[in-house]
């Protein structure tokens, strides 16, 4: 920086000097550049390439392919009008005994299971069933006999959607979609038709954490900006010690103390408000008292930045010049903290929008957010085309509100955000 | 009561009070779980209830016996520490080449680097798992320890720049007319000086470690359980009062840590005050 001033000011005289610095200053730039690198070949790695990877499997179909490989050359130029010709039996005849021999029919058969229901019964017993390759012009008639399935269009089209090497299915399937037997986009039959309501409670269990903490905090916020430094220190330490301390304690603690049998139960009922024990916990109800308890701190530290940047010489101008206490505080105080508002409750609810520790320990059935079918359909039942594409759709909703969260805070970077 | 507001009318004052009122029940709400759990796991019985039957320390027993809870404490620590010491590594050179990288992409790289922070934990610990198990690191410390390095890593860019940030250049410059080579400035002119944000990006990172669970759960085999690993299963399966001192221990080290960094971050504000 100083070698570029100190360039300028003596440019007239001394050409080879300013030469020299600005190749120093690339240097110096070059060095810098290098001291970043090896976090980003890192993170590469351990965390843009894994992401890529699961955005990838989105839209990745290449089962079908590798399984049936003939079938899928064959029906290339099929249009889907009318029932395949005789050459596409007879590949999907090669085609199912020698992946019955390699043992690939299985994948194949589970792929297109996800996509027609029973599907997997056709192949499989169509597998079984057929002995050897059938005479040259019979095979439409021998699968058909093994399995009348191979009659209908449905089971054909269904193949070829699948033959890849691409496939929209997961990123349709997981908005409810589906591509009917002509090919056009179409809803989802109702026994799939789940993830639009999981979206849904997802965003609702989230707006509803972010407004209870908007709630809970901004009062919170408001005091630790107006007491003395001494004693808002001594109880900033009330929203530090949750803010650090371990996700599963809290949610153990809230467990212990929510349960049929826990304290507050036990207190209520000791006390004699109530005789049965209230349903607290593994509902609605504790997903939110939970994540609003681990969330709050992140609403109140930014509140409290953007608050205690507010000069009290506004409020004392403002009543100096008549304005009533209330009138002062919603026009002058109020509008002040709006970035701070706007930065905690962003936060707040990208958090949220993610969680999966909380719902999947203290939410009953009913209350599981997307993370919780993401890590099911990874781990449980290994559809992993349906898990990346509900990532997809939760990776993308999270990074266009934290472009929206950038901007905010990019503003206001001298007030603070996330930094106190 | 220098910088509160002035309480004239009635109406102020009761608004005032309503405040105190209101922020004195969400401080109760955001301590009285940790603090209610903690007797608990001194309970002489097996019941997570008061009044307790008597006072014991039979629950921290069974934690240590445990060799389940015990091996998993290891392994919390382990994995806490390699990931702390790589991604101050990373994360230090990172932001001090950052610092002086000037370049329209500028924002574009920080925000990468920041990225692991915002993305929801089950996106990368779905990608890791799909990315990391074909070439055997699942199932491994080492795989653990490099995903818990980038999601720790942002916290050290960020304390560390924020030090930098504040950091007068010129006293390099002057190290550097005395005479003194860039590794003999960087050791003895601007190391000690922004020790203070390393100490605290370090504590950063190994909470982060620390406290992880979600990648742990894809990833870890039953050699690799960390201690909130080994509690999400207790809390699945019956939360017994052993998962009670478990929790206990947990935020003992929270409590350092968090002590650590107010200290650091006081003795900090100190010499910001007597040098400006």
């Amino acid at each position: 920086m100083t070698g570029m001033s100190l360039a300028g000011a003596s440019s007239s005289t001394e050409v080879p000097l300013k030469r020299r610095l600005r190749r120093a200053e690339r240097t110096r730039q070059v060095k810098a550049l290098a001291l970043v690198l090896p976090l980003l070949v890192f993170l590469l790695f351990t965390f843009a390439g894994p992401i890529a990877g699961m955005l990838w499997r989105a839209v990745d179909d290449r089962e079908v392919r590798q399984a049936l490989p003939q079938t899928v050359a064959a029906l290339a130029s099929w249009d889907g009008k009318d029932l395949p010709d005789e050459k596409a039996y007879a590949a999907l005849a090669g085609d199912i005994l020698a992946a019955r021999a390699s043992g690939t029919i299985a994948i194949a058969a589970k792929r297109l299971n996800y996509a027609l229901n029973g599907f997997r019964t056709i192949l499989i017993s169509t597998a079984r069933n057929l002995k050897a390759v059938p005479e040259p012009g019979t095979a439409r008639e021998t699968l058909g006999k093994i399995n009348p399935a191979w009659r209908e269009r449905s089971t054909w089209t269904t193949i070829k959607d699948a033959s890849g090497p691409v496939t929209g299915f997961y990123l349709l399937a997981a908005l409810d979609l589906t591509r009917n037997v002509d090919g056009a986009i179409a809803a989802a039959p109702p026994d799939q038709a789940i993830y639009r309501s999981v979206f849904a409670r997802t965003f609702l269990i989230s707006l509803s954490v972010t407004v209870l903490c908007l709630i809970l905090g901004f009062p919170v916020a408001y005091l630790l900006a107006t007491l003395p430094p001494g004693r808002s220190n001594l109880l900033m330490i009330c929203v530090l010690l949750p803010f650090w301390t371990s996700l599963l304690v809290r949610t153990c603690a809230w467990i212990v103390l929510l349960q049929s049998k826990g304290v507050v139960n036990d207190s209520l009922h000791w006390l004699g408000i109530i005789d049965e024990p209230l349903r607290l916990i593994y509902n609605r109800f504790g997903v939110c008292v939970a994540m609003t308890h681990v969330l709050l701190p992140f609403m109140i530290l930014p509140l409290y930045s953007s608050m205690k940047a507010i000069s009290p010489a506004y409020m004392r101008a403002a009543a100096s010049l008549g304005a009533p206490p209330l009138a002062a505080f919603l026009r002058i105080y109020v509008p002040q903290t709006l970035p701070g508002i706007g930065a905690g409750s962003l936060l707040v609810f990208i958090l949220a929008l993610g969680y999966y520790i909380t719902p999947a320990l203290v939410g009953g059935a009913a209350d599981q957010m997307i993370s919780y079918f993401i890590a099911l359909y990874t781990t449980e039942t290994a559809n992993w085309g349906l898990a990346s594409a509900l990532g997809a759709v939760l990776l993308l909703a999270t990074v266009l509100l934290a472009l929206v969260y950038g901007k905010l805070v990019q503003g206001q970077q001298v007030t603070g955000g996330m930094k106190n | 009561m220098s910088e509160a507001p002035s309480l004239r009318t009635p109406s102020q004052r009761i608004a005032w009070t309503a405040t105190i009122v209101v922020s004195t029940l969400v401080f109760i709400f955001l301590i009285t779980p940790i603090l209610a759990i903690m007797p608990l796991s001194f309970s002489s019985g097996s019941y997570l209830t008061y009044p307790l039957p008597g006072l014991s320390l039979r629950w921290y027993g069974d934690f240590i016996n445990s060799p389940r809870w015990m091996n998993s404490l290891k392994n919390s620590m382990i994995i806490g520490v390699a990931s702390t010491l790589l991604s101050m590594v990373l994360g230090t050179l990172a932001a001090l080449g950052l610092a002086q990288w000037k370049s329209r992409l500028k924002p574009l790289v920080l925000a990468f680097v920041l990225s692991p922070v915002v993305v929801p934990g089950v996106i990368t610990a779905v990608g890791l798992y799909f990315f990391f198990a074909p070439i055997g690191l699942t199932g491994s410390y080492l795989g653990l320890i490099l995903a818990h390095t980038a999601l720790a890593t942002p916290f050290v860019v960020i304390t560390v720049g924020a030090t930098l940030q504040s950091f007068d250049t010129n006293l390099a410059r002057a190290a550097a007319s005395l005479g003194a080579s860039p590794l003999d400035a960087f050791r003895r002119v601007i190391l000690p000086l922004i020790l203070p944000g390393l100490a605290s990006g370090a504590l950063f990172a190994f909470a982060t470690s620390f406290d992880e669970v979600v990648i742990v759960l894809f990833m870890a085999g039953p050699e690799q359980r960390t201690l909130p690993r080994e509690m999400f299963s207790g809390i699945r399966e019956n939360i017994s009062p052993t998962i009670t001192a478990a929790a206990v221990i947990l935020t003992t080290v929270s409590v350092i840590l968090l002590a650590t960094l107010e200290g650091l971050r006081r003795r900090n504000e100190r010499l910001k005050g007597s040098s400006a």
